[in-house]
């Protein structure tokens, strides 16, 4: 690992400071990812800033019904917090079937935003890869890309974001409260993540001197009818070959409210707008949700060896809308 | 957790590196003092910023319960305890832990007597070579209170419960983070119901 310099931030303005002055410097949270990628000098920071310390680990019920979740918050504790439990169960599942206990205790809630792909090319600094080192091509478009996106991809980049968190919190229409140098900003969920585009190495509308500092989860009373589906090579501490966060509202057979994202999948968490779009006001039976599936995955595309994602992602949605039907309006 | 002496260990690794051309040059960070408190007893380290709690803790300290496997997270070997919560000490930067309680396998025991999970270990055959074992043991210890705190996992069939079972599903899926590549998985499922049962149901 290269050497770098260390300093930890008193309070956000002096981690933006820190930040501000070293365009090399990152900040430093849980560190489960970014001391790996540092390892493999895939990440070579000159300086860390340590935000690890700020107060940003609460969660907070707000007044109007939404929940903050503050940066710092380590994954282990969000997931068993009894609000996200009870009203967002997807929420805490999706964290549950993410990394390993040990990993949880560590990571963090702004930092898992952040995590880098795991895509194979990425790691292997002998492979083109446009994301680490932009103009070097795309070894995994024609390598071994079964763990690689089928929507949204570019020519330049089939990468997938890793996260299982972010696919409920983009399911949810979560916030990200930042604070930089020009104050503070609150980002949508889907503004937050780019698609690879020619630009893949530029993977969040975060800029250089923003620090996160929450996540807002407005209310959302239908949550609780919610889940998370996790389809992987191992039955446990594997990333998603594809993943679907779901909630589900159902009045006398018609469906008032739905709320879909698919992981594994896409360069970014993937909300599924136009299955969602499909649903409301329409019947509840297979066949409403087979065309939901049919309509949301009708622009992917294989690279080979990822073909079978398509099918999976499709029977994936149309099982896990079933299993929430099943459990109608009541957990 | 017992503390064995409040002595004070000071390690000056200076020497070593801090006066090399490249720190002199500036190409290299000055090593910072930093304290560590592991089984009890408190140190003072000289320690560039890249230092993993795991290489902290192993080349500079020797303390060699905590093993290093695949240094990136995924086997668990180097399972260690901080303030009772189990993490990767090879995925930790060692000035990210100060001002915290370390715990190794070594902090475990009670002087010659055996935690009862090192006990059911043994009784259980939960080991063939032993190189997982010191971060599995860690591991289980968090897992428990893990437990006892509520936590659900991937598997508890209703999220918002408050009472979960016990069951071997649960226990596998919370140890997942732990590899052993002997196969001993049988015996040290064995060995962690037995302490559950003995030591944390009643």
């Amino acid at each position: 690992m290269k050497n770098f310099s260390y300093a930890r931030a008193e309070n956000a303005a002096n981690a933006i400071h820190l930040i501000s002055q070293n365009e090399h410097a990152k900040f430093l949270g849980g560190g489960t990812n970014l001391v790996d990628l540092m390892r493999e000098n895939i990440e070579q920071p000159d300086m860390l800033v340590d935000v690890s310390g700020l107060p940003f680990n609460h969660i907070e019920a707000l007044s109007n019904g939404a929940i903050s979740i503050g940066a710092g918050v380590k994954n282990t504790d969000l997931a068993n917090h009894a609000i996200i439990r009870d009203r967002y169960p997807m929420l805490s599942q999706a964290i549950l079937f993410g990394a390993s206990g040990q990993i949880r205790n560590m990571a963090t809630t702004g930092g898992n935003l952040l995590q880098r792909t795991r895509c194979y090319y990425f790691y292997d600094k002998a492979a083109g890869c446009n994301k680490r080192d932009p103009g070097s091509g795309c070894d995994a478009i024609e390598g071994l890309n079964r763990m690689h996106a089928i929507l949204g991809a570019s020519e330049n980049c089939i990468a997938t974001h890793p996260s299982d968190m972010c696919v409920a919190l983009a399911a949810l229409d979560a916030t990200v409260n930042v604070q930089g140098n020009k104050g503070k900003r609150v980002i949508s969920f889907y503004d937050f993540y780019r698609l690879p585009g020619n630009t893949p190495h530029i993977e969040t509308s975060l800029q250089a001197d923003e620090l996160i500092t929450s996540i807002q989860i407005p209310p959302l009373e239908m949550a609780r009818n919610s889940t998370y589906r996790k389809v992987r090579d191992r039955a446990s501490y594997a990333f998603a070959l594809v993943s679907v966060a779901a909630a589900l509202e159902i009045e006398d057979g018609i469906i008032t409210n739905v709320r879909l994202a698919l992981g594994g999948v896409a360069h970014q968490p993937w909300r599924a707008h136009k299955a969602e779009k499909l649903l409301v006001s329409a019947a509840v039976n297979r066949k409403t949700f087979q065309d939901a599936a049919e309509v949301e995955l009708k622009d992917a595309k294989g690279y080979g060896h990822n073909n079978f994602k398509i099918e999976l992602a499709k029977r994936t949605l149309v099982s896990v809308l079933s299993e929430l039907a099943e459990s109608g309006g009541a957990r | 957790m017992q503390i064995n002496s409040q002595r004070e260990q000071v390690l000056d690794h200076h020497d070593l590196h801090s006066t090399s051309p490249a720190v002199a040059r500036g190409l290299l960070t000055p090593e910072t003092i930093i304290n560590l408190k592991i089984n009890g007893t408190p140190y003072k380290l000289n320690l560039e910023p890249r230092v993993s709690l795991l290489d902290a803790l192993r080349e500079y300290l020797e303390i060699m319960g905590p093993k290093k496997g695949c240094n990136q997270g995924a086997c668990g070997a180097c399972t260690v305890l901080v303030d009772g919560k189990r993490i990767l000490s090879c995925l930790a930067l060692a000035i990210q832990y100060q001002d915290t309680e370390i715990t190794t396998i070594e902090g475990l025991s009670e002087n010659t007597a055996l935690h009862p999970l090192q006990a059911a270990f043994i009784e259980h055959d939960g080991l063939q070579c032993g190189y997982c074992t010191p971060g599995q043991i860690c591991s289980v210890v968090g897992m428990i209170n893990e437990f006892k705190n509520g936590l659900p996992s991937a598997v508890t069939p209703d999220i918002s419960a408050s009472r979960i079972e016990f069951s071997d599903t649960e226990i596998k899926e919370r140890m997942s983070g732990n590899l052993c590549r002997c196969g001993a998985y049988m015996g040290i499922c064995d060995a962690i119901r037995k302490v559950y049962a003995t030591e944390v149901a009643p």
